[in-house]
């Protein structure tokens, strides 16, 4: 057997519990600011935070409406009735002693997400339900103590907790990029990865295929990129293959991901798991939901990354073209206006789409520390661009593109300089390309014109050679040179016409 | 003794500084881990000018130290706290102030409130007011103490199983625990979050219901406060029917405890009232059910004192474990560890179902018990205790003696309802003995009126 056969003859099971940081203005239970990211250690407490004595939590509405929302995105019902446990352990980031979390009835019931695959198809992965929690503080060490930064500490989470369905690291990767798209697009989060907006704790067990039972399974923690997900997947299920092929057990422990080394490393045993004396939180009453409330709330929910989805689907779109579209709400939401405004049956709409795939909008995974700028960025110009000439006037000046393109007014890279003109906030793309020399010459006689020029040319001779000797594609050499005598303003279709009809 | 009306005719420096005056010539008893004369006097000079007017305007208390108050730490009697400044003020606290009453210091209580004769005080027992051989009852022993030796005319106490009741009844005044959510928890060091209340003493049953509508109502920094407004003052209703509850009138309870319980029920028929015997069966699992959900919740409500970010921190650790360990072994007291103990053990896994889970489902059978006496009887009594103040050092090595002087206060306590405890007269030894009157939910100032139609005026 080839190291092949041997991989090919096991099979990977992973579940994903992912945390994702609320999009709340103060904390899960005090008026304390939310948003420490760059503020001084300890500055952003509240005494609740800093678990003096006396104090109790007050529980914040706004993210008990977002873990809502959440519940809509996940296809879940929302609990009726959900309560706040505590769990214990002592730990200098952990101001109370307990974790204020929900053990025993989550806000979130059972639902699923569908993640699309590379393939067009998609995995269909179940939730186990997501349950309120608050986050810990953070500790750094240092050589001869430890400092305690309690700025995070009391910040609301949801955590998500998918069933085993995942088997492969590509649908890990898929489940955890759909999932920060449902999360993002239904405003639970901010979805800033860089700054461990959305973690993900990867559980991953293999066996051989076609076994009846789970292997041991090994949980990899604290993966912030959709990326070190997949990596992480792909690496424990060498590892764990090459253990059970050698003979030897996967230890049931946690694992942390080098992400330099791309290796993941033995933590801590669950053997030495703490008993978390999980018990109802009595200082918190329950939350108690109508189904009235609940919809009213979801309502609120916007256009989804799946509904997004079949609507362009329907235009023909091309699958990568959707992805792109996608990976930016604020795309996927103009998209969706012009399809609305579209006339042409979507073949405008195709076009501008594929215009959006040429700017390159912004990848969430490979997002750096000043956040993540170019989605930032396109959100802005649109939001600016509405601000100054009204809501509907960028969704009519692509059109306008994309008819000019499509008349064959203009080049796709004419289309391209209009469209980002559009972006940066001018209007109206004829006047643009008048005004920049990019509408195509289409008049047959000055196109004729330079065509008889560039074939007396001494230097076209060999291409014409080549071309009676029957290789075609010499004509592009000849076509560019009347694009560039033309300034890049004659139709190209029409300069190849009337050069093949002097041959 | 001086009730709130006799401190209105003074400057509320006079009041001040007679109250310091009276409780420095008191120190014997122990009732105060401090006094907060500095700014007791500024704020009595602020009701002098005026700046400060209200329904308590210069009335001098002193407050339980396990309330955060400002003026001297907020100890908890414990080494934990020795030296915690609050940096706010407990909600009940500021609406006193806000009806320009004093704080002049802070009394004694059994550590964290463990305890039911502040013995368990890291700074020594307090002395009961009529026999200072004898306990003052707790765990809010200093506040009962230092109202009946009439240093202040209200005191505030928690009362978590009994913590004030009790040692209303050890020292003669009269003592409330309101029902569960009447008064916010806010800035109050927490016990058992789900039995905790916040109450006070009193010599009269109208101070202790003026006290209480000034503390009562929502607030929204404690969620479990109740969002109806149900403390007015009422007038006696006539002709109510009260059960004595049987359970507490046999063997178990003195003599002489249960002669004055009858008397005291004599001169409620006499007053109009119809009263007879009510069996309350459950009341026998009572103990067990606290001693499995309080410490549970003790554990967990305890646990953020780690030494980490303030509080004692023993000295020359070298890791973090033995920081946890020996700041947690020297900052508590052996009743706080026998209940974080108890707590951690019927909360691990696989004891969890079997105790705090059992215990919780008594709980609601004994809340259905009570309900259905309530759909007959207006009130409840029974005494306060089983005995009067027993010896300083009679109980302290047999905890299980100890919980039962508990015995009567506790179910109140677990089915959150509102129960006072008022003086019935003195045994022949002298020692205050106490009748509980218990209500069902929300009938605080009710029970109030009755027992305010019953003092001798």
């Amino acid at each position: 057997m080839t190291a092949q056969d041997i991989l090919d003859s096991y099979e990977m099971t992973i579940g994903i519990e992912c945390h994702v940081q609320l999009a709340t203005k103060t904390k899960l239970f005090s008026s304390a600011d939310n948003n420490a990211r760059d503020a001084a250690p300890n500055t952003m407490t509240h005494p609740i935070d800093f678990g003096l004595p006396g104090m109790l939590p007050v529980l914040n509405k706004t993210a008990v409406d977002l873990a809502i929302k959440a519940g809509k995105a996940l296809n879940s019902k929302v609990a009726n009735v959900s309560r706040f446990d505590r769990k214990h352990y002592f730990y200098p980031d952990l101001p109370k002693g307990y974790q204020t979390s929900q053990m025993y009835e989550p806000i979130i019931l059972a639902g699923y997400i569908d993640a699309p695959l590379e393939n067009g198809e998609s995995v269909r992965v179940r939730i186990h339900h997501a349950h309120m929690e608050e986050d810990a503080g953070k500790l750094t060490h240092h050589s001869d103590h430890s400092l305690v930064d309690l700025n995070r500490a009391g910040t609301p989470l949801i955590e998500i907790v998918s069933e085993p369905d995942i088997h492969s690291a590509e649908a890990a990767k898929a489940y955890a990029t759909e999932l920060y798209r449902l999360m993002t697009y239904a405003g639970v989060t901010h979805g800033d990865l860089y700054h461990g907006n959305m973690r993900f704790d990867v559980n991953i067990s293999v066996a051989k295929k076609g076994a009846t039972e789970l292997g041991k399974r090994a949980e990899v923690k604290n993966l912030n990129s959709f990326r070190s997900v997949e990596k992480a997947a792909e690496y424990e299920f060498r590892r764990q293959v090459a253990l059970l092929e050698a003979g030897e057990r996967v230890v049931q422990e946690t694992r942390g991901w080098d992400d330099a080394k791309q290796v993941t490393n033995s933590q801590r045993s669950k053997e030495d798991a703490q008993d978390y004396r999980y018990m109802p939180d009595a200082d918190i009453p329950p939350i108690v939901l109508t189904d009235e409330y609940i919809a009213e709330v979801q309502k609120e929910v916007p256009t989804l990354p799946y509904e997004y989805r079949e609507i362009f689907s329907a235009l023909d779109v091309d699958r990568s073209v959707i992805g792109v579209l996608l990976s930016n709400q604020d795309i996927a939401k103009l998209m969706l206006q012009v399809v609305k405004s579209d006339k042409s049956t979507g073949h405008h709409a195709e076009i501008i789409a594929n215009l959006f795939t040429r700017i390159k909008p912004h990848d969430p995974d490979t997002s750096n520390e000043s956040g993540d700028p170019e989605n930032k960025a396109i959100g802005l110009l649109v939001s600016q661009h509405a601000e100054s000439h009204g809501d509907g006037k960028i969704i009519a000046d692509f059109i306008d593109v994309a008819t000019m393109f499509n008349n064959e007014e203009i080049s796709s890279n004419a289309a391209e300089t209009i469209f980002l003109s559009i972006l940066n906030g001018e209007t109206d793309p004829r006047q643009i390309a008048e005004a920049q020399n990019l509408l195509q010459v289409s008049d047959e006689g000055e196109i004729a014109k330079i065509v008889d020029e560039v074939l007396a040319d001494p230097a076209s001779a060999r291409s014409l050679e080549d071309i009676r000797a029957g290789k075609d594609k010499a004509i592009g050499y000849l076509v560019g040179q009347v694009m560039k005598k033309s300034q890049g303003k004659a139709n190209p279709a029409l300069a190849q016409k009337l050069i093949r009809e002097r041959l | 003794m001086t009730k709130i009306s006799d401190y209105r005719g003074h400057t509320a420096r006079e009041n001040v500084e007679r109250a310091l005056e009276k409780a420095k010539s008191v120190e014997e008893y122990n009732a105060l881990l401090s006094l907060t004369e500095v700014r007791a006097l500024e704020r009595a000079d602020m009701v002098d000018r005026g700046e400060i007017t209200g329904r308590l305007a210069g009335v001098p208390f002193v407050v339980k130290d396990n309330f955060l108050a400002f003026g001297a730490p907020t100890t908890a009697a414990s080494k934990m706290l020795a030296n915690f400044n609050a940096p706010l003020q407990a909600t009940a606290v500021e609406k006193l102030e806000a009806e320009g009453a004093i704080c002049i210091g802070k009394a004694n209580l059994d550590a964290f409130a463990h305890g039911g004769s502040t013995e368990n005080s890291a700074y020594g027992p307090t002395k009961n007011a009529y026999d200072t051989a004898r306990v003052a009852g707790g765990s809010s022993g200093g506040s009962a103490v230092i109202t009946a030796l009439d240093v202040v005319p209200f005191a505030l106490g928690t009362d978590t199983g009994g913590s004030i009741r009790q040692p209303a009844s050890f020292n003669g005044v009269v003592g409330v625990k309101p029902t569960y959510g009447s008064v916010s928890r806010y800035g109050v060091v927490a016990m058992a979050s789900s039995t905790d209340t916040i109450g006070c003493f009193a010599t009269t049953a109208a101070d202790a219901q003026l006290v209480m509508e000034v503390m009562a109502g929502r607030d929204d920094k404690d969620m479990t406060t109740l969002h109806e407004d149900f403390y007015g003052a009422e007038q006696v209703k006539p002709g109510q029917k009260i059960g004595l509850i049987k359970q507490f009138m046999g063997e178990g309870t003195d003599q002489e405890v249960r002669e004055k319980i009858l008397a005291y029920a004599e001169k409620l028929r006499a007053a109009g009232h119809a009263v007879e015997e009510v069996d309350l069966p459950i009341v026998k699992h009572t103990l067990a059910m606290y001693y499995i959900i309080v410490p549970a919740e003790i554990s967990s409500n305890l646990a953020r004192y780690d030494g980490i970010r303030y509080g004692y921190r023993a000295e020359g650790v070298r890791t973090l474990t033995e920081l946890y360990g020996r700041s947690r072994d020297e900052g508590f007291v052996t009743e706080n560890k026998r209940r974080i103990m108890i707590g951690s053990y019927v909360l691990s896994s696989g004891f969890f179902d079997a105790y705090y889970q059992q215990a919780q489902k008594a709980r609601t059978l004994l809340i259905r018990e009570y309900d259905e006496l309530f759909e007959t009887y207006d009130a409840l009594i029974g005494p306060t205790a089983p005995t009067p103040a027993f010896g300083i050092g009679e109980n302290t090595n047999d905890p299980i003696k100890m919980y039962l002087a508990d015995i009567m206060t506790v179910p109140p306590s677990l089915a959150g309802l509102p129960a006072i405890s008022v003086p019935a007269g003195v045994s022949q030894s002298g020692l205050p003995i106490g009748v509980q009157i218990i209500g069902p939910m929300k009938s605080d100032a009710r029970l109030l009126a009755l027992a305010d139609s019953q003092e001798e005026k």
